[in-house]
C-alpha cells in the first residue's frame, strides 16, 4: 500500500503548478475575472496543448487517458491558481457526463471536440429549488423539445453546447438553438460565472439516461473538493508568509500563539481535506464499493474546511485581509461557491447517513 | 499511489490473521472489566505467547526479535489485533517506545541486557518524563542526578507515570548539568525500580481509576553504565521516544473508533427521539455521519503519513496532526454518545440501568485526558506552527 504520489503523479502536479503560475498569475486571474465570461481563448489553447482538456478521457476520443487521482491533482492546482474560465464546466463536468451517459457515436460528436480543445460546454442541472437532490429536477422533454428554466449554470455564455439534465433523460442543446436564452447571474465568485438558461420549445438531442449520471456527478464533486484543497493550500501559504513578516508589538505576528495555532489548524484542515480527496480519487478510479461514500466524505469535509481556512486566513491578515486588493477574498468567494455546488456539507452528511445508518452495511463492512 | 495491499503485506496479514485465530485467548471477556492489577499476569502471559510467535514487536529489526515490519505492516498488525479483539500487551511502553529508543541509542551491552526481557514481558518498563513543574515544558525538568564516582545519585519527583506500580525498569530523564541551557543539561538513565529510595504512589485521576503513578526518588543510586545515549544529550534521546509515541499511537485507533460509532448507530435505531427512532432524527443523523466521516479521514491521514515516513525513514512532526485529530475526534465522538444516550449517558459501570455496562460515561470522562496526555493539543499546535510551517517559536 502506498498512499503517496508516484513520480509521474508528482511530475504532473509540479508541471501543472508551474504552468498555472506562469500562464495565470494573480494579475491575469484578476484581469479575467473582470471580463464578462472570465474566458480567454489563448489561455484555453495553451490548456489544450498541455492535454488538460482531455486529461481523463480515452485516447480514442483524443483524450490523455489518465486516472482520477491525476484529475484530483490537476484540479488541486487549478484551485491553487484560482483559474478562471470553463475548465471545470467543460472538461470535468460536461466531459464526465458525456463519458458516463452517451453512446460511442455521441462521444465522437461531443466529447472528442472537448478533448481537442475545440468545444466548450457545461451542464444545466439546478432549477428554482436549487436542490442537488435528483428528485427535485422537474424539467421534462416533450417530443425532443425543452421548456423551462435552469439556474446556476456555470460558464453557459461561452458554451458551444449545453447538456441538460431532465427528468426523462440527458439532452444536448446547441448554443444557437432557437428558444434558448442565457442571462448572467450576479454571484460571489467572480472567476466562475453563473447563468440562468431559459428554454422555450428548444430542440434538444437525447444522449442518455439520467440514471447514469451519479458516477459523473461523483467525479465532478470530488474534483470540486480537490479545487477547494488547492485554494486552502494557497490561502495557508499566503497567510503563513504574512504571519512571518507582519510585525506588531515589535514581533512577527506569527510568534503569537493565538495566530500560530490558527495557522496550525489551517494546516490540519488542509491536509485532512487533501487525504480525503486523494482517497476519493483513488476509490473512483478503482470503482471501489466505497467510492460514492468517499466522495461525500471528501466534499463534506472540504466544504467546511474551505470556509474555515478562509475565515482564519482573513482574520490573521487583520485589516489587510478585508481589502479588495488582497487576493484572499477571491479564494474565499470561490470556496463559498464550491461549498454549495454539488451539495454542501449538510447535503453530503445526509448522503453519508443514508449509506452508513440506513443500510448499515458500509459501517459493518470494515468494522 | 496504490492503496491495494502488496503481496508482502497480504502475506504478513494472512499469516498474522491465521495465527490469531488459534492463539487469541477465548476468555478475554471475563478479564476485560477487571482491575488491571488483577488482570496483569494474564496480559503478561498473552504477550509471552505473542513473543513466542514473534509477533510482540513486529516493528523491531529482525536481529532484535522483531520482523522489521514496514509501517504499513505495523498498521495491519494493529488492525488485525483490534479485529480479533485481542487483549493489549502487558509491556506496551517497553515495546512501543522504550525498546525502539534503546535499539536506536543504546550500547550493544544495553541491547543485550534489556531487549529480550522487554519482548518477553519479564521486565515491565515505565517512563519517567513529566514532573510537577515540567509538563508541556518538559525541558524544564528538575530531577537532579549528581555524579558520585561511577554512580549517579538521583533526587526528585516524577508524575503521570503509566505502569509505575508494576514497572521493573524506568526510562528516566534527569538533569546532569544545572549550569547548561535547559535542553542541554539532560541525560536519560535506565533505572531499576527496585533500587533503594524509589517510592511509587498511585495517582487517582478524574475517572476514579489510577492508571498513572507518582514516583519519588530519594538518593537513588544509578550506575553510569545505565546512561542511555550520551551524557547531557538526554533531550534528543527523549525526543526520539516521543516521536515514536506520536507516530505509532494512532495506528490502532481506527477500528476502536469504528466500533464505537457502529455501536452508536445500532443504539440510534432503538433509542427514541421525538416519537421516532433517533436514527431518523435529522440532527442525530448529521452528527453520526460527521463522526463516521472523520473516523475515515483519520485513517486516510494515517496512511498518508505512513507513506511519507516510509519515504523519509523517521517519524516527523506530521505526527502532531494525528495526535490532534484523534484526540479531538474522540472527544466529539463521546459527546455525540452522550447526546444520543441522554440521561442514560451518565450511568456508571455497575448501575443496573447502565447501557453497555457504563462504558459511555467512563469514555466521556476519559477523553478529557486525550488532548493532554502524550503532548497537549497546544504543544502539538506549537510543533506544527514552528517545525512544519516555519513560524517563529512562540515560547
Amino acid at each position: 500500500m502506498q498512499f503517496g504520489l508516484s513520480e509521474s503523479q508528482e511530475f504532473l502536479k509540479d508541471s501543472a503548478r508551474k504552468f498555472f503560475a506562469g500562464e495565470c498569475p494573480s494579475a491575469e486571474m484578476r484581469r479575467l475575472m473582470d471580463t464578462d465570461s472570465a474566458y480567454d481563448a489563448a489561455l484555453w489553447s495553451k490548456l489544450t496543448d498541455q492535454g488538460y482538456t482531455g486529461i481523463i478521457f480515452p485516447e480514442e476520443y483524443g483524450g490523455v487517458g489518465l486516472g482520477k487521482v491525476e484529475l484530483m491533482l490537476l484540479m488541486e492546482e487549478t484551485g491553487r491558481a484560482l483559474l478562471p474560465g470553463p475548465l471545470f464546466s467543460t472538461v470535468v463536468l460536461a466531459g464526465s457526463v458525456l463519458e458516463a451517459v452517451s453512446t460511442p457515436a455521441n462521444k465522437k460528436k461531443y466529447l472528442a471536440p472537448i478533448c481537442r480543445g475545440e468545444a466548450r460546454a457545461t451542464v444545466a442541472i439546478l432549477e428554482a429549488s436549487a436542490s442537488w437532490n435528483p428528485r427535485d429536477v422537474h424539467m421534462n422533454a416533450t417530443n425532443g423539445k425543452l421548456s423551462g428554466e435552469k439556474l446556476f449554470v456555470s460558464d453557459a455564455a461561452i458554451a458551444d453546447f449545453i447538456i441538460v439534465v431532465a427528468r426523462n433523460g440527458v439532452f444536448v442543446v446547441d448554443s444557437k438553438a432557437r428558444g434558448l436564452k442565457i442571462s448572467p447571474m450576479s454571484a460571489m465568485d467572480l472567476t466562475r460565472k453563473l447563468y440562468v438558461v431559459e428554454f422555450s420549445n428548444t430542440p434538444a438531442e437525447e444522449i442518455g439516461a439520467a440514471t447514469d449520471l451519479p458516477r459523473a456527478f461523483d467525479i465532478a464533486t470530488a474534483a470540486l473538493a480537490a479545487e477547494l484543497v488547492g485554494g486552502m493550500q494557497r490561502t495557508l501559504d499566503i497567510t503563513v508568509e504574512y504571519a512571518k513578516t507582519r510585525k506588531q508589538f515589535g514581533k512577527p505576528i506569527g510568534m503569537f500563539q493565538a495566530v500560530q495555532h490558527q495557522c496550525a489548524d489551517m494546516y490540519l484542515e488542509t491536509e485532512s481535506s487533501r487525504s480525503a480527496v486523494y482517497y476519493a480519487g483513488w476509490a473512483l478510479g478503482e470503482n471501489s464499493p466505497d467510492a460514492a461514500t468517499s466522495v461525500s466524505i471528501a466534499k463534506m469535509y472540504a466544504s467546511d474546511a474551505g470556509r474555515a481556512v478562509g475565515n482564519r486566513g482573513i482574520q490573521i491578515h487583520g485589516g489587510m485581509g478585508f481589502t479588495w486588493e488582497n487576493d484572499l477574498h477571491l479564494f474565499y468567494r470561490r470556496a463559498k461557491a464550491s461549498e454549495t455546488a454539488f451539495g454542501d456539507a449538510t447535503f453530503h452528511r445526509e448522503r453519508i447517513a443514508s449509506m452508513v445508518i440506513d443500510s448499515g452495511s458500509a459501517s459493518a463492512k470494515s468494522a | 499511489m496504490d492503496l491495494n495491499l502488496t503481496t508482502e503485506e497480504l502475506t504478513f496479514r494472512d499469516e498474522l490473521r491465521a495465527w490469531l485465530v488459534f492463539n487469541v485467548p477465548k476468555d478475554w471477556n471475563e478479564w476485560r472489566e477487571k482491575p488491571i492489577e488483577e488482570s496483569f499476569p494474564y496480559l503478561r502471559a498473552w504477550q509471552q505467547k505473542l513473543h513466542d510467535g514473534r509477533w510482540a514487536a513486529v516493528s523491531w529489526p529482525k536481529q532484535y526479535g522483531g520482523r522489521s515490519a514496514t509501517l504499513m505492516q505495523q498498521a495491519l498488525f494493529w488492525e488485525e489485533m483490534a479485529r480479533a479483539d485481542a487483549p493489549p500487551m502487558a509491556n506496551s511502553l517497553g515495546l512501543g517506545l522504550i525498546g525502539p529508543t534503546i535499539i536506536a541509542c543504546g550500547t550493544e551491552a544495553q541491547k543485550k541486557r534489556y531487549i529480550p526481557k522487554i519482548l518477553s514481558a519479564e521486565e515491565i518498563w515505565c517512563q519517567g518524563f513529566s514532573e510537577p513543574n515540567a509538563g508541556s515544558d518538559l525541558a524544564g525538568l528538575q530531577m537532579e542526578a549528581r555524579l558520585d564516582g561511577d554512580l549517579y545519585v538521583v533526587n526528585g519527583q516524577k508524575v503521570w507515570t503509566s505502569y509505575g506500580w508494576v514497572g521493573d525498569w524506568c526510562e528516566l530523564v534527569v538533569r546532569t548539568d544545572a549550569s547548561a541551557a535547559k535542553h542541554k543539561g539532560l541525560t536519560v538513565l535506565l533505572v531499576d525500580m527496585k533500587s533503594a529510595g524509589v517510592e511509587v504512589r498511585p495517582l487517582r485521576q478524574m475517572t476514579g481509576e489510577s492508571e498513572f503513578n507518582e514516583l519519588f526518588f530519594r538518593d537513588v543510586r544509578v550506575p553510569v553504565e545505565n546512561i542511555l545515549g550520551k551524557v547531557n544529550d538526554g533531550w534528543n534521546v527523549a525526543m526520539s521516544t516521543l516521536m515514536y509515541e506520536r507516530g505509532s499511537y494512532g495506528a490502532r485507533l481506527h477500528l476502536i473508533f469504528k466500533r464505537y460509532i457502529t455501536r452508536l448507530i445500532e443504539l440510534s435505531r432503538t433509542i427514541q427521539r421525538n416519537g421516532r427512532p433517533a436514527a431518523e432524527d435529522p440532527l442525530i443523523r448529521q452528527k453520526l455521519a460527521q463522526c463516521s466521516a472523520e473516523i475515515e479521514i483519520m485513517r486516510f491521514n494515517q496512511m498518508r503519513a505512513f507513506s511519507r515516513i516510509t519515504a523519509t525513514g523517521v517519524p516527523g512532526p506530521e505526527g502532531s496532526i494525528q495526535k490532534i485529530f484523534w484526540s479531538e475526534l474522540n472527544q466529539r465522538l463521546q459527546q455525540i454518545a452522550q447526546e444520543l444516550l441522554g440521561s442514560y449517558g451518565q450511568l456508571l459501570s455497575g448501575d443496573t440501568h447502565a447501557i453497555d455496562k457504563g462504558i459511555w460515561s467512563y469514555a466521556y470522562l476519559r477523553t478529557r485526558g486525550n488532548t493532554i496526555e502524550a503532548g497537549t493539543s497546544e504543544v502539538q499546535r506549537n510543533i506544527i506552527g514552528h517545525f512544519v510551517l516555519g513560524l517563529p517559536r512562540s515560547y
